[in-house]
C-alpha cells in the first residue's frame, strides 16, 4: 500500500518535471518557426508568439538566393559531418578494442597517453592545424574536416568505459575458439554490442561537426564547397540592402531539418539498445 | 593458471593491440601533435602580428608564462569555474534523475519514447543561433520581461544582460539546455548496459527504487560517470561558445564572464601566438591535474582501470563456465 | 559542454589564428585555374591572354599589355557583386550560381565571399594577401574590399599590399569628384590614395517630428538643427525631452560615432593609445544621459533599439548615414512613421559605412582593376544611376552628381515629409574630415564601448573601466605599450 502510494507520487512528480523540461526544448523550436514566418521587419519590431505570414517568401528568398547555394550546403554538411560521425566511432571502437582486449608492453603508456590528449583543449592545437594542411595541399577541401575525427579521444574513452561495463572477455575468447580472426571478431561481434554506445556517439560527433562553424569557414573558401554554418554567417553578414533575419531564421530552420531527421533515425537505435546492449549472463 | 593463459595470449595477439590502436595514433599524430609542437614551442617566442606585419618570432623563454600570470588569469579561472557549476550541477542531478527514471520498469512513464527524443533536441541548434533566441527571449522589452512585469513579479524590466548573476545565469540556462540531453542519454545508454537481471533480481529481493539506484544503478555505471564527470569537467574548462556569443566575446559585465578559453582567444584573434601559447600550456596542465584528481578518485583501484575491469571480467567468466 | 571534446571539433573562433605563416607553402586550390582555362578555351578574346600564363611573375606589367584570364575579387558580402554586374559597362553574363561573371574579353571575375562573423574575411584575406607572392597567377587577388575601421592596416605604405590609385594610372583629376573624407580613410601617411569608394554615407540626426513639437514647439528642420547645433544645446534639448517624458537618445553607442569622428589625434600613433576628449566627452554624456534617464539603455541595433523607432517609440532621434535613413529607419518606422519623421545636421558632422575598393599588390590585372575602379567610382552617370535606382538608393561618392540631386526640386522623401534628405547630406559630405584615422580604429572602437557599457549601467567605477579598456586594448594589440588619457 505504501509503496503503491509512493510510486504514484514519484510518476507524478517524474510527468510534471518532463513535461516542463519538453516545453522548454520545444519552445525553442516553436520560436524558431515563429521567427522564420516573420520578415525582417516585424522582426525587428519584437517578440511575437504568433507565427507570420511570409513563411514561404523567406523560403523563396532563401532558396532562390544563388549566394547560398542551399542544396550544395546540405550536401556538403552531410559528407562532413556523416564521415566524421562513421570514423570517429569506428576508429575509437577500434582503439578501445584494441586496448580493451589485448595485452601489449606500451598498452598502459598508450591509454596514459590517451587521457592526457583527452584533456587537451582542442583550441590549443589549431594554431599550427591550418598550417599544416595548407602545407599539406588540403586547404579548401573537406578532407580535413573529417578524416582528423579518427582520432577522438572522448569517443575513445566513452567507448572504452562502455566497454567495461558491458563487453565480457570471455565473448571474445569465446569467438577466438569458434576460430574467428581478430577483425571478423570485432567487426561481428563487438561491434553489436557496442551499438547503443556507437548511436550515442555518433549523434554526438554529427550533431558537432553539423554545426561547427569555425574549422570549415577557415578551411573552405570556395562556395561550392562551403558547410550550412558558413552559409548562415554568410546571410548574417549581407549588406544593409539584403540583410534579412527572416531569411536567416529561415535559413538556420532549412539547416536543422536534416540534422533532426538524422537524430530520429539514430534515437531509435538508443531506445532499442535495451535489448541490444544487455550482456545476457 | 591465470598467469599461463595471459602469457599465451601475449606471445598470440600481442601484435594485434598495436593495429587495433594504430589508425588513431596516426591520425592524432599528424592532424594534432604537429600543430601542438608549434604552439608549445612559440610560447616560448615573442610572436604575433601587428596587422600585416609578423612581429618575431623572437625567442623569450619563460616571459609569456611570467607575464601571464600578472594579468588577470585567476579571476578568468574562477569565472570559468563559476560558470560550469551553474550549468553542470543542476545538469547532472537532473540528467542522473531522468535516466534512471527512464529505464526504471516500474515507474510508468507516458510517452516515454517522445520524453527521451525531446530532451536532446535543443543540442542540435546551433549555439549562435541559440542565443539569437535568448536575447529576443530576454532582451528589456522582450516576452519574459514584459511577463514579469505585467505578473508584478518585476516593478520594472529586468536588464539581464547588465548584471553579473544575470548573465551568468542565462549562460548556465543555455549550458543546461544545451547539455543535459546529452548527458541524459549518455548516462541510459550506460544504464542500460547493465544487465537487466541485475534489476530484477533486486526488485526480486525488495529494494526500493532509491536503493537500487544508490546500491545497483551508480557503482555499475561508474565508468560512465566518471566519464561524464570527466567531459563534463573539461568541458567546462574549455566553455567557449556560449558565453562569447551571449557576451559578444566582451565577457562582460566587468569580464565577470571571461572563460579561461575566451581569453586564450582573445590572443589568437590578435594572432599572439606567443601567449596564446604560454596560455595553452597553462591550460593543459591544470585540465590534467583536475583530471587525475577526478580519476583518481572515481577508479581508486588503478588509474586506467583495465587490470581490474579485465580481471573482474576474468572472474566472472570462470564463475559461469563452472557454474 | 562535451562537445567540444569530439575530435577536430574545433568549436572556436581560436582558429582565428590558426592561419599562421601558413604563408610559406604555394597555396592555393586548382579550381581557380581550371576556371581561367576553361574560360579561355570558350572565348576567342581570350587568345591574347594565353601568353599571361608564361608571362607570369612581372605582374605589374603596363596596363594594355597581356593581362591575366582571371580577376580575383575578394569580399564580405554580394553587395559589390550586385553593382558589379548590374553597373559595369562590360559584363558579359553572369553564371548562375553567381560565382562567376564573365566579361565582354573574355575575362573571368571570380567572387570569393567570406562572411565576417569572427572576423573571418579579414583573416582569410591576411593570409591570402601574405600568400599572394607564390600564387599562381589565376589564384592572385587582383581587388579586395575594405570597411573604414580597417582600412589602414590595409592601405599603410609599409604593408603595401595596396596598389596606390597614381601607380594604376588613376589620376588626382580623376578622382577630384570624389568626397575627400572617402580618400582620407583611404590615403597612407605619404598622402598616397590606395583604395576609392562608390559610396558616401555621411550621417545626419533623424528626428521624430512630433516629438520635436512637443518638446521645442517646432518640428522645422532648421530649428530643430539651431537647438541641436552643438553638444551643450542637444544636452539641454536632452533635458526638456525628459521633462515631457521622452528620451532623447535610444542607447549608449547611439552618438558614438558622431564624437570618434571629430577627433584631434589619431586613435595610435607609435604605440601609444590616445584616448581623445571627445571620446571621453562621449562617456560624460552618455553616463549623464543614463543616469539622468535621457536614454532607453538600449544598444545598437538590439530589439528595444529597433522598437524605439517603431510606432510606440518614445525617443527624440538617432543618429543615422544615408542608408540607415533609407532603409532600416523607414522600415523600422513602419507606415505609421511616413511623413513623421525629418533630419537635420546635428552637433557634429560625421559619417557611418561605405565599402572601399582596393588593388592587390601582384595583381596580374592592372589595366582592368583600374576600369573597374573607374568606371564603378568615377564615373558620374553609373553613379548618379545608382543614387537613382529606388531598390539602391546610395548616397554616391559624386561631389557634383549628388549636388545635381540636391537642386532637384522634385527629388524629396515621402517618409521624410517632403524633405530633400539628399540636399542635407551634400552640405555635410565635404564637412566631415577623417584625416585622423589610424589602422587599430576598428578594435579601439570596440573596446572602449564594451569597456564603457558596463560602467554606463552602474556595474564599476570611472577607473575599472578605464583599467578594462587598457587591459582589452594591449590584448587585441600586443605592441600597445601605454594608454594615455585627456
Amino acid at each position: 500500500m505504501r509503496e503503491t502510494k509512493h510510486s504514484y507520487g514519484r510518476t507524478i512528480a517524474a510527468h510534471v518535471l518532463l513535461l516542463f523540461l519538453s516545453f522548454l526544448c520545444l519552445f525553442f523550436f516553436y520560436i524558431l518557426i515563429v521567427n522564420a514566418s516573420r520578415t525582417h521587419i516585424e522582426l525587428q519590431k519584437g517578440f511575437s508568439f504568433l507565427p507570420g505570414t511570409n513563411f514561404f517568401e523567406n523560403f523563396k528568398n532563401v532558396m532562390n538566393d544563388a549566394n547560398v547555394p542551399v542544396f550544395k550546403g546540405i550536401l556538403n554538411s552531410l559528407i562532413v559531418s556523416g564521415g566524421s560521425a562513421v570514423l570517429s566511432t569506428y576508429f575509437s571502437a577500434m582503439t578501445a578494442y584494441g586496448l580493451y582486449a589485448y595485452d601489449f608492453r606500451l598498452k598502459k603508456p598508450a591509454f596514459m597517453f590517451i587521457m592526457m590528449i583527452l584533456v587537451m583543449p582542442t583550441q590549443v592545437c589549431a594554431l599550427g592545424f591550418l598550417r599544416l594542411i595548407t602545407g599539406m595541399h588540403l586547404d579548401d577541401t573537406l578532407l580535413p574536416l573529417i578524416i582528423p575525427s579518427i582520432a577522438s579521444p572522448a569517443v575513445f574513452y566513452f567507448m572504452y568505459s562502455y566497454m567495461q561495463s558491458s563487453l565480457p572477455l570471455s565473448l571474445v575468447e569465446a569467438a577466438r575458439i569458434d576460430g574467428s580472426g581478430e577483425f571478423r571478431t570485432f567487426n561481428s561481434i563487438v561491434m553489436p554490442i557496442l551499438k547503443p554506445a556507437i548511436a550515442v556517439q555518433a549523434i554526438f560527433s554529427f550533431v558537432g561537426s553539423w554545426n561547427n562553424y569555425f574549422v570549415p569557414a577557415l578551411v573552405i573558401t570556395t562556395k561550392s564547397k562551403q558547410t550550412l554554418p558558413i552559409m548562415i554567417a554568410s546571410l548574417r553578414s549581407a549588406d544593409f540592402l539584403k540583410f534579412d533575419m527572416g531569411k536567416v531564421y529561415m535559413m538556420i530552420l532549412i539547416a536543422i531539418v536534416p540534422i533532426i531527421i538524422v537524430y530520429l533515425f539514430l534515437s531509435k537505435f538508443i531506445i532499442e539498445g535495451v535489448t541490444l546492449g544487455g550482456v545476457k549472463e | 593458471m591465470k598467469e599461463k593463459t595471459s602469457k599465451k595470449k601475449t606471445v598470440t595477439y600481442e601484435k594485434w593491440g598495436y593495429v587495433f590502436i594504430l589508425p588513431f595514433f596516426a591520425s592524432f599524430f599528424i592532424f594534432s601533435f604537429i600543430p601542438l609542437l608549434d604552439t608549445v614551442r612559440y610560447s616560448f617566442y615573442e610572436y604575433y602580428r601587428s596587422g600585416l606585419k609578423e612581429i618575431g618570432p623572437n625567442f623569450t623563454g619563460l616571459k609569456n608564462y611570467i607575464e601571464l600570470l600578472a594579468t588577470d588569469l585567476p579571476k578568468y579561472a574562477a569565472n570559468t569555474f563559476i560558470l560550469w557549476v551553474i550549468g553542470f550541477v543542476p545538469q547532472i542531478v537532473i540528467s542522473l534523475l531522468l535516466a534512471s527514471w527512464f529505464v526504471d520498469a516500474r515507474l510508468k512513464i507516458r510517452a516515454k519514447q517522445f520524453f527521451k527524443v525531446v530532451i536532446y533536441l535543443p543540442n542540435l541548434i546551433m549555439a549562435a543561433a541559440f542565443s539569437m533566441l535568448f536575447f529576443t527571449l530576454f532582451s528589456d522589452t522582450g516576452p519574459v520581461n514584459s511577463f514579469l512585469v505585467n505578473h508584478g513579479i518585476a516593478a520594472e524590466p529586468i536588464r539581464f544582460m547588465a548584471s553579473v548573476g544575470g548573465t551568468r545565469g542565462l549562460i548556465g540556462l543555455m549550458n543546461f539546455l544545451m547539455w543535459f540531453g546529452n548527458t541524459t542519454i549518455m548516462l541510459m545508454a550506460a544504464i542500460m548496459g547493465v544487465s537487466p537481471s541485475l534489476f530484477e533480481a533486486a526488485e526480486i529481493d525488495g529494494c526500493n527504487p532509491r536503493q537500487i539506484f544508490f546500491k545497483i544503478t551508480l557503482p555499475l555505471i561508474r565508468p560512465i560517470l566518471a566519464y561524464t564527470m570527466i567531459t563534463s569537467m573539461i568541458g567546462g574548462l574549455q566553455m567557449f561558445d556560449v558565453p562569447q556569443v551571449l557576451t559578444g566575446g566582451s565577457g562582460n559585465p566587468d569580464r565577470t564572464s571571461m572563460t579561461l578559453i575566451m581569453y586564450l582567444n582573445n590572443h589568437l584573434a590578435s594572432k599572439n601566438y606567443g601567449m596564446a601559447g604560454a596560455l595553452s600550456v597553462y591550460l593543459f596542465i591544470v585540465s590534467a591535474i583536475l583530471c587525475f584528481i577526478v580519476y583518481r578518485t572515481m577508479n581508486v583501484d588503478d588509474p586506467d582501470g583495465s587490470k581490474a575491469a579485465a580481471k573482474k571480467q576474468k572472474k566472472l567468466a570462470k564463475k559461469e563456465a563452472r557454474g | 559542454m562535451k562537445k567540444k571534446l569530439l575530435g577536430m571539433v574545433l568549436a572556436s573562433a581560436v582558429l582565428a589564428g590558426a592561419l599562421a605563416g601558413c604563408g610559406s607553402g604555394n597555396s592555393g586550390s586548382s579550381s581557380a585555374g581550371d576556371a581561367g582555362n576553361s574560360a579561355a578555351d570558350a572565348n576567342a578574346p581570350a587568345d591574347a591572354n594565353a601568353p599571361a600564363e608564361t608571362g607570369g611573375a612581372d605582374t605589374e606589367a603596363a596596363a594594355g599589355g597581356t593581362e591575366g584570364a582571371v580577376l580575383n575579387i575578394w569580399c564580405w558580402n554580394d553587395e559589390f557583386q550586385s553593382r558589379f554586374n548590374d553597373y559595369y559597362p562590360d559584363v558579359e553574363s553572369v553564371s548562375d550560381d553567381k560565382s562567376t561573371t564573365t566579361l565582354t574579353n573574355g575575362v573571368v571575375v571570380k567572387w570569393t565571399i567570406n562572411p565576417t562573423t569572427d572576423n573571418n574575411y579579414q583573416n582569410k584575406l591576411d593570409e591570402a594577401l601574405m600568400a599572394q607572392g607564390s600564387a599562381s597567377d589565376d589564384d592572385k587577388i587582383d581587388i579586395f574590399l575594405l570597411e573604414a575601421d580597417y582600412a589602414l592596416k590595409y592601405v599603410g605604405e609599409d604593408v603595401d599590399v595596396a596598389v596606390p590609385l597614381s601607380e594604376l594610372g588613376i589620376t588626382a583629376d580623376d578622382l577630384a569628384d570624389q568626397y575627400q573624407y572617402t580618400k582620407d580613410i583611404v590615403s597612407d601617411a605619404n598622402g598616397q590614395q590606395r583604395a576609392a569608394s562608390w559610396q558616401a554615407a555621411p550621417g545626419l540626426f533623424a528626428y521624430r517630428r512630433s516629438i520635436a513639437k512637443e518638446v521645442l514647439g517646432t518640428d522645422d528642420p532648421d530649428e530643430v538643427q539651431a537647438a541641436l547645433a552643438d553638444w551643450s544645446k542637444f544636452n539641454e534639448v536632452a533635458t526638456q525631452a525628459k521633462d515631457k517624458g521622452y528620451y532623447m537618445l535610444s542607447g549608449y553607442q547611439d552618438s558614438f560615432r558622431t564624437f570618434s569622428n571629430n577627433v584631434d589625434k589619431p586613435w595610435v600613433e607609435g604605440t601609444t593609445v590616445t584616448v581623445d576628449p571627445n571620446i571621453v566627452a562621449w562617456i560624460e554624456q552618455t553616463k549623464e544621459f543614463t543616469d539622468k534617464g535621457y536614454n532607453h539603455k538600449s544598444s545598437l541595433w538590439s530589439d528595444t533599439w529597433a522598437q524605439d523607432q517603431g510606432a510606440d517609440g518614445k525617443v527624440f532621434g538617432f543618429f543615422y548615414s544615408t542608408w540607415g535613413i533609407n532603409f532600416t529607419l523607414v522600415g523600422n518606422a513602419g507606415e505609421a512613421g511616413f511623413g513623421d519623421w525629418a533630419v537635420c545636421q546635428g552637433p557634429q558632422p560625421y559619417y557611418w559605412g561605405g565599402t572601399w575598393i582596393a588593388a592587390a599588390r601582384g595583381t596580374d590585372n592592372p589595366a582592368l582593376v583600374k576600369d573597374v575602379m573607374i568606371k564603378l567610382t568615377c564615373t558620374k552617370s553609373i553613379m548618379k544611376a545608382m543614387t537613382e535606382n529606388r531598390s539602391i538608393q546610395d548616397y554616391t561618392n559624386t561631389v557634383s552628381g549628388m549636388q545635381e540631386i540636391a537642386a532637384d526640386p522634385d527629388f524629396q522623401s515621402e517618409f521624410l515629409g517632403g524633405q530633400n534628405h539628399i540636399a542635407l547630406f551634400s552640405e555635410v559630405a565635404p564637412t566631415i574630415d577623417m584625416s585622423n584615422v589610424s589602422a587599430y580604429d576598428q578594435g579601439c572602437n570596440e573596446q572602449i564601448q564594451n569597456a564603457f557599457g558596463d560602467y554606463f549601467d552602474g556595474n564599476i567605477d570611472l577607473d575599472t573601466a578605464k583599467g578594462n579598456f587598457e587591459t582589452a586594448i594591449k590584448e587585441l594589440y600586443p605592441e600597445i605599450t601605454e594608454v594615455v588619457w585627456p
